[in-house]
């Protein structure tokens, strides 16, 4: 059988001011197969897409959709290629509705300029019937979670009646219920003949769903091989270009006193709804306590509260019999409490500073990061020099600006800083998310390291299988309660996600478990 | 008292004083529905109102002021554009910068023309329509013979369905609320701002238009803060036309009832008087209920 190319490039290079983030790559991809793209963070892959998109204009090589050499100068042409993307990051318009979001750039219309906001609707529905994408055409955006934001998405590339649809890494904060109806989504639309490039850090996503796959590395093609040739070791290998952990080890833990306590917390989150509404745990040193959830049942509120960076309505938090309600955030860092926060964007750095600079965020207004009123220079460079060549923050140039580094380093950066303080609690929140393999084991590793120090660790993930391996202990968070704990090695995947999806009850939890609601944890 | 500050007189007085403010509130409307800040207004307003008398003048056609008023507007407003969105400059900045150029631009033909640093010759103003039936009725026969006020009201009307119910304003939107996807999905981002921006331009020009030709002549710096009133009360009916008129209308009552006020002789030292509708201003713009979300990327250049 010959086999229709839908997609091939040749020989395509980008060049960004600092890097060649694609260096001469060719990728191909037939039609009918859904074809994984992999790589470690900054290995090029969503630039290559965006190229394929007309987001990027490439500086040489070819493209050629089915066959016919294609100049794709904006995102318009590919989209009348039947080329359709779903971005790492979502482009989503929160204020519209869901319909709005589908036809903007092809509304119906009536007349010559008027919205058919009816037709709109009835689109939508018949898509998402269709492919069983079920979400509400008349919601508006910002009130769906992430998983029906991902439905939207896909709509809105079938709407616009793409063959060819690349998503790129839309794994990456969905629940493994989400992850397994996406795949079942993304099977019935290759049955129906379209083809789908999928960009992942999970190798186990790739076994699964993948017909071939693409491994790119340094911004050059790794490898190509067919996915029921290969083996997860032997993708990472690739990708890494070493051999990788992929599970981590840890001794059994040394518990100690309690470190953090927290009662019956309430919180609201921007919309001055109410987020959490009673939360009580207790966190001890040597510990990690892993909280589950499905992203917006309250753990960003959380953690915004525990570091100063929301105020309690109601509750009690203290720090070793010490309170701390609503302290500032000031305050809270000098206890020694460090923070990893969920979106490294909007509060773990300052973009346009340098690496140099970010490092020493949270420090720089007292020694020895000071010296009198001024700013000691030098130590600021050693204090970079040291921790850039500690957490291997790539590439090594402490002068670099923080935003063009690719996402794993600019993490990498946080987790160098926040671990620099030596603290007695680490609050880490989605301390991998979008991270590569590579960067992932490295900062498992230096996260238990921290826990076999004798510090908490309270660790927020909507990555199970991170909350599964790196946790002592479970809390599951659903609707701003604490519905559960439980213990990793007694529970399974699959129940754990079924509760954070509030589908299972916590006594049903409790049973398995066998623990109390809110067990008090003895003090060893 | 409390007759005149209640009477249909203080109904028309507030219409009448408010058609700057709702026009350039709706015209700031437009500009940052698609994402760049528009301090410029006033200049704008400034502008129109001089353009409005010259071109009345010369012609002797107050039509023709009209339209030079909006088009004196636009071409303030494609300075602002080019400046912030081909340029990416600080949009403050050069709404700044766009106040202080209409400020001097003004006086300078000022000068150059009517030889006067304070104020123009008189010109004739718009027509009153005289309409049968209607002119029996009060206040409606305000707005229905007075051709800007009718003009205004075809305005208001025609915004909102212009920016909630055509894919111009849902292209618009997306421009100001988050321009990457907007981009993303073969939106012209930049087409879109320049579109808000200019027409922003022409509703404030238009909205000078009113004041030069109301009082037959243009004074020097007679939009009098009028923009930056504008502004709030854009702020305060949250981006949305009707909501943008409803804060004008409040914000002319409380003018139109300082000057009743005035003139009715109450005993409060009139500077207090004169204080009402910027104290207003501050109480709305500060009161929680007026708390409003602007679009996400307002202000923001776009780049890809
Ligand atoms: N707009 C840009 N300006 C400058 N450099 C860029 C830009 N976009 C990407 N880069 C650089 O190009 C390289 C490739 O980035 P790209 O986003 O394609 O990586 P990726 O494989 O998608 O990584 P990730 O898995 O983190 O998403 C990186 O070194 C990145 O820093
Ligand atoms: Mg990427």
């Amino acid at each position: 059988m010959v086999r229709e190319i839908a997609i091939e490039m040749r020989g395509i290079t980008k060049r960004f001011p600092r890097v060649v983030a694609n260096d001469n790559v060719d990728f191909g991809v037939y039609k009918g197969e859904i074809h994984a793209l992999v790589g470690e963070n900054g290995a090029g892959k969503s630039t290559l897409m965006k190229i394929l998109y007309g987001l990027y204009q490439k500086d040489s090589g070819q493209i050629f959709i089915r066959g016919r050499e294609m100049d794709i100068s904006s995102p318009s042409v590919a989209i009348s290629q039947g080329i359709g993307m779903v971005h790492q990051h979502f482009m989503l318009i929160p204020p519209l509705t869901v319909a709005e979001n589908v036809v903007l750039g092809q509304e119906p219309r009536k007349g010559k300029i008027f919205n058919d906001t009816k037709k709109a609707i009835q689109d939508v529905e018949r898509l998402s019937k269709k492919y069983g994408l079920k979400v509400d055409a008349q919601a508006k955006v910002q009130d769906l979670s992430v998983g029906l934001e991902q439905r939207v998405e896909i709509i809105k590339v079938l709407y616009r009646g793409a063959e060819i649809l690349i998503l790129d890494e839309p794994t990456a904060v969905l629940t493994p219920q989400e992850v397994e109806e996406l795949f079942n989504i993304m099977r019935s639309l290759k049955e129906e003949g379209k083809t789908i490039i999928f960009i992942t850090h999970k190798l186990k996503e790739v076994m699964e769903i993948s017909d071939w796959v693409t491994v790119m590395r340094d911004g050059k093609v790794a490898g190509i091989v067919e996915t029921k040739k290969t083996t997860k070791e032997e993708l990472a290998k690739m990708m890494v270009g070493r051999e990788v952990l992929l599970r981590v080890e840890k001794n059994p833990p040394q518990i100690r006193g309690v470190v953090l306590e927290v009662k019956d917390l309430e919180a609201v989150n921007d919309r001055g709804l109410s987020a959490l509404r009673g939360v009580s745990f207790k966190i001890r040193a040597g510990e990690i306590l892993g909280i589950a959830g499905v992203e917006g049942n309250g753990q960003t509120e959380l953690i915004e509260a525990l570091t100063g960076l929301r105020r309690l309505i109601r509750g009690k938090v203290t720090l070793w019999g010490k309170d701390i309600t609503n302290a500032s955030a000031r305050k809270i860092l000098e206890s020694r409490i460090a923070h990893i926060p969920e979106d490294r964007h909007k509060r773990g750095l300052i973009l346009d500073y340098s690496v140099e600079n970010n490092l020493i965020l949270g420090s720089h207004y007292r020694p020895p990061m000071t010296k009198g009123p001024r700013l000691n220079f030098k130590k600021i460079s050693e204090n970079a020099l040291e921790l850039i060549k500690r957490f291997d923050i790539r590439p090594a140039d402490k002068e670099i600006q923080v935003n063009s580094l690719s996402g794993g380093n600019q993490q990498k950066t946080i987790v160098a800083r926040e671990l620099s303080r030596h603290p007695q609690l680490l609050i880490a929140s989605q301390p991998t998310r979008g991270v590569d393999i590579g960067a992932i084991e490295f900062i498992h590793r230096k996260i238990l390291e921290e826990r076999d120090k004798g510090e908490a660790v309270l660790l927020v993930s909507a990555e199970l299988s991170e909350v599964m391996s790196l946790s002592d202990r479970i809390l599951v968070m659903y609707e701003g309660k604490i519905v559960g704990e439980v213990e990793p090695k007694k529970t399974s995947e699959s129940d754990l996600g079924l509760m954070m999806a509030g589908a299972k009850s916590s006594d049903q939890v409790i049973r398995q478990s066998g623990d109390r609601e809110f067990p008090d944890t003895p003090i060893s | 008292m409390w007759q005149s500050v209640f009477s249909l007189v203080m109904v028309t007085l507030t219409i009448k004083i408010s058609i700057p403010y709702i026009l350039a509130a709706i015209g700031g409307t437009f500009s940052e529905r698609g994402g760049v800040i528009n301090i410029g207004l006033e200049g704008m307003i400034l502008n129109g109102a001089f353009c409005a008398v010259l071109a009345t003048w010369y012609t002797g056609n107050a039509w023709a002021g009209v339209v030079a008023a909006v088009i004196g507007g636009v071409l303030t407003a494609l300075i602002h554009a080019v400046v912030s969105i081909r340029y990416k400059a600080d949009q403050i900045i050069s709404g700044v910068a766009i106040n202080l150029f209409a400020i001097g631009i003004t006086k300078f033909i000022l000068k150059m023309v009517f030889h006067s640093s304070s104020n123009s010759e008189r010109v004739v103003g718009l027509p009153f329509w005289k309409i049968p039936v209607i002119n029996k009725v009060p206040v409606i026969d305000t707005i229905f013979s007075t051709p800007l006020i009718l003009l205004t009201l075809i305005i208001i009307v025609a915004s909102h369905i212009i920016i909630f119910k055509t894919s111009f304003g849902l292209r618009l939107r997306s421009c100001g609320e988050h321009p990457q996807a907007a981009d993303t999905l073969g939106v012209k981002v930049n087409l879109m701002r320049y579109a808000g921006v200019l027409i922003s331009g022409g509703l404030a020009g238009l909205g000078g238009a009113w004041l030069s030709l109301d009082q037959h002549q243009f004074t020097d710096g007679m939009s009098g803060g009028r923009g930056f009133i504008a502004l709030a009360a854009m702020i305060f009916g949250k981006w949305t036309p009707l909501g943008a008129t409803g804060a004008a209308l409040l914000f002319g009552f409380a003018e139109a009832l300082q000057i009743q006020l005035q003139s009715a002789g109450v005993k409060i030292p009139t500077q207090f008087i004169q204080m009402i509708p910027y104290l207003l201003t501050i109480i709305v713009l500060t009161s929680a209920i007026g708390r409003a979300v602007p679009p996400a990327a307002d202000g923001k250049p776009y780049e890809k």
